[in-house]
């Protein structure tokens, strides 16, 4: 018996899929068609320059030190918020943590609840050089030759935001790969004690492969993360000094909102559209082969 | 002999494995605790030495903090948030069930375009919602932000609850279409009463967005009747200059609500976390 189809009940995904068509996907679109015009936030004049957005993006001096700046950040942030992550996680499931493990967790995670606003603001402080915590820790054990100026060089700055990240999210990894590794069935861990497999022997041969969706999907949403960098240096060092600390995301909004040239800031957006959306794609593929 | 070797490598692993987990807490606790401590003192005392403790502390830092703004700061995001909440949970719930329960043509197809949803940034598309608000006249309003919240988010949202919805039996359904119910009656008598859990799951992890939003905020909103707490906190930084003391007690207020949360809801933070993930 074939039920019919009742129009009205369209009513019930018109709202939701509207409200996606309107403020996601025609944003999206508009901008890959703005990337080609020169335009301004004050007047809707627009004029067509093909691929001069581009060419000038590309060709920018700021441009290798902001990739270079988000691959950086990326890498470091696959080896310790992924790897480590893990490793923390596997520590935490094994035996020999007991009644405190949901502690340790708890304390772990608690950073990736604050915002990046207050996270940054405060490692502002952390990192200032004369009344900072860090310094003054330094100072304290003896050690006054190590003092930095920290964000205000031109070399450490990037590196200082990638360690406030790692302090942030690791924990959030790890909790991610927690759940994960709870629900690997407690029948192989068991066969494999009986076998004798030592707990390293364990997290390689059955933890790991058998979360492996899980850690993929962890890896994904990092490298994407890597890429949409915008408010933890927008906080910190808003791109400086110099444009030593500069990455994609704050680029193409101070393009837009700071020096007015909104076309650039689209083009970027489009090469963060590229990157985040194909990196999209192979987690949705994991998620979803997952499934059945 | 065999057995007593194997029981103090046991505790001697244990030990270590104590001792790595406690470093770890260290590192995560002391820029908190130092901060925690700095906005108990006087400026000078900070400047001085920064890892000392404070003479007296000084608990009216805080209470500076929260009437030079924060309060009202505070306010906003309250308003902001509930509103977001409301139209994420209310859009997401009602796509949700349309895409699960009523078979509709199509339904593949609208499912995969709102899914998809998921994998667009929010700086992607910043250009032209900036200018969509602007020529919408929303711009400086509270809708300039609650819209796009709420569009950015019903993707994860209608994952998260469709995953939720399919697991209901049809029975249920059945039994109450025999009584002459409405689809509408059965969604809202039915299904939503059913769903209460993963409902507050897709609540807090969507708050968490909210309250912690920044890009969209700092753009749209100029008014600071309208700032949300991260927009607050840099405002405020510009306001306080060189009162540090007084802004590391407005970091450490702004910061309290999410860890409380967390703190008293647990499991449906984490298992809304984890069914979908994305960062930041």
């Amino acid at each position: 018996m074939k039920k019919k189809v009742k129009w009205s009940n369209y009513l019930y995904i018109i709202p939701g899929l509207f409200m996606v068509l309107a403020f996601v996907y025609v944003p999206i679109i508009t901008n890959v068609v703005y990337s080609f015009f020169r335009l301004s936030s004050y007047s809707s004049s627009m004029k067509f320059v093909a691929l001069d957005n581009y060419r000038r993006l590309f060709t920018s001096d700021t441009f290798p030190v902001m990739i270079r700046n988000n691959i950086y950040y990326c890498v470091i942030s696959l080896i310790v918020q992924v790897g480590f992550g893990t490793v923390i996680a596997l520590v935490l499931e094994s035996k020999l943590v007991g009644r405190m493990n949901a502690f340790y967790r708890s304390v772990y995670f608690i950073p990736s609840l604050i915002s990046l606003t207050a996270v940054g603001l405060m490692f502002n402080f952390i990192y200032n050089p004369t009344a900072g915590m860090l310094n003054g820790f330094l100072k304290a054990i003896g050690q006054p030759g190590l003092q930095q100026i920290w964000l205000g060089d031109r070399k450490l700055a990037i590196f200082c935001i990638i360690a406030m990240s790692q302090w942030q999210y690791t924990g959030y990894i790890a909790m991610l790969m927690i759940v994960a590794f709870q629900n690997v069935s407690m029948d192989y861990i068991e066969a494999a004690i009986i076998d004798g497999a030592g707990p390293i022997r364990r997290a390689i041969s059955i933890y790991i492969p058998l979360a492996k969706e899980q850690l993929l999907v962890c890896s994904i949403i990092t490298v994407i993360g890597a890429f949409k960098l915008f408010t933890e240096v927008y906080t910190t060092t808003s791109g400086g000094p110099g444009d030593a600390s500069q990455v994609l995301g704050l680029f193409l909004y101070q393009n837009a909102f700071l020096h007015d040239d909104m076309g650039m800031a689209a083009a970027t957006g489009v090469l963060i559209f590229v990157i985040t959306v194909t990196l999209s794609i192979i987690q949705l593929r994991i998620t979803r082969s997952g499934q059945d | 002999m065999e057995n007593n070797h194997g029981k103090n490598k046991r505790i001697f692993m244990t030990i270590l494995v104590h001792l790595f987990l406690i470093i770890l807490v260290l590192i995560i606790v002391l820029p908190m605790c130092w901060l925690f401590l700095n906005s108990l003192k006087t400026n000078q005392e900070m400047f001085r030495d920064s890892i000392a403790l404070p003479a007296v502390p000084r608990f009216e830092n805080w209470i500076n903090a929260w009437n030079k703004g924060l309060y009202n700061y505070f306010l906003s995001s309250l308003i902001t948030s509930a509103m977001s909440i409301a139209g994420i949970l209310l859009l997401s719930s009602l796509l949700a069930y349309g895409l699960t329960r009523l078979n509709l043509p199509g339904s593949g197809i609208f499912f995969i375009i709102v899914l998809g949803g998921m994998a667009l940034s929010e700086q992607v598309a910043l250009v032209p919602l900036f200018k969509m608000i602007q020529a919408l006249g929303l711009y400086n309003t509270r809708l300039a932000v609650v819209l796009p919240y709420i569009a950015f988010r019903i993707p994860f949202t209608m994952f998260l609850l469709r995953s939720y919805f399919l697991g209901i039996p049809k029975e249920l359904e059945e039994a109450a279409i025999l009584d002459g119910a409405t689809t509408l009656q059965i969604f809202y008598r039915i299904v939503l009463p059913i769903s209460r859990p993963v409902l507050a799951s897709a609540a807090i992890v969507n708050l968490n967005f909210v309250w912690n939003e920044f890009l969209f905020a700092n753009i749209f909103l100029e008014d600071r009747k309208l700032m949300t707490i991260p927009l607050g906190l840099m405002t405020f930084q510009g306001d306080l200059k060189s009162d540090y003391v007084t802004m590391l007690a407005g970091i450490l207020i702004a910061s309290m609500p999410m860890v409380i949360m967390y703190l008293c809801m647990q499991k449906q933070f984490v298992r809304g976390l984890t069914s979908g993930a994305v960062k930041g």
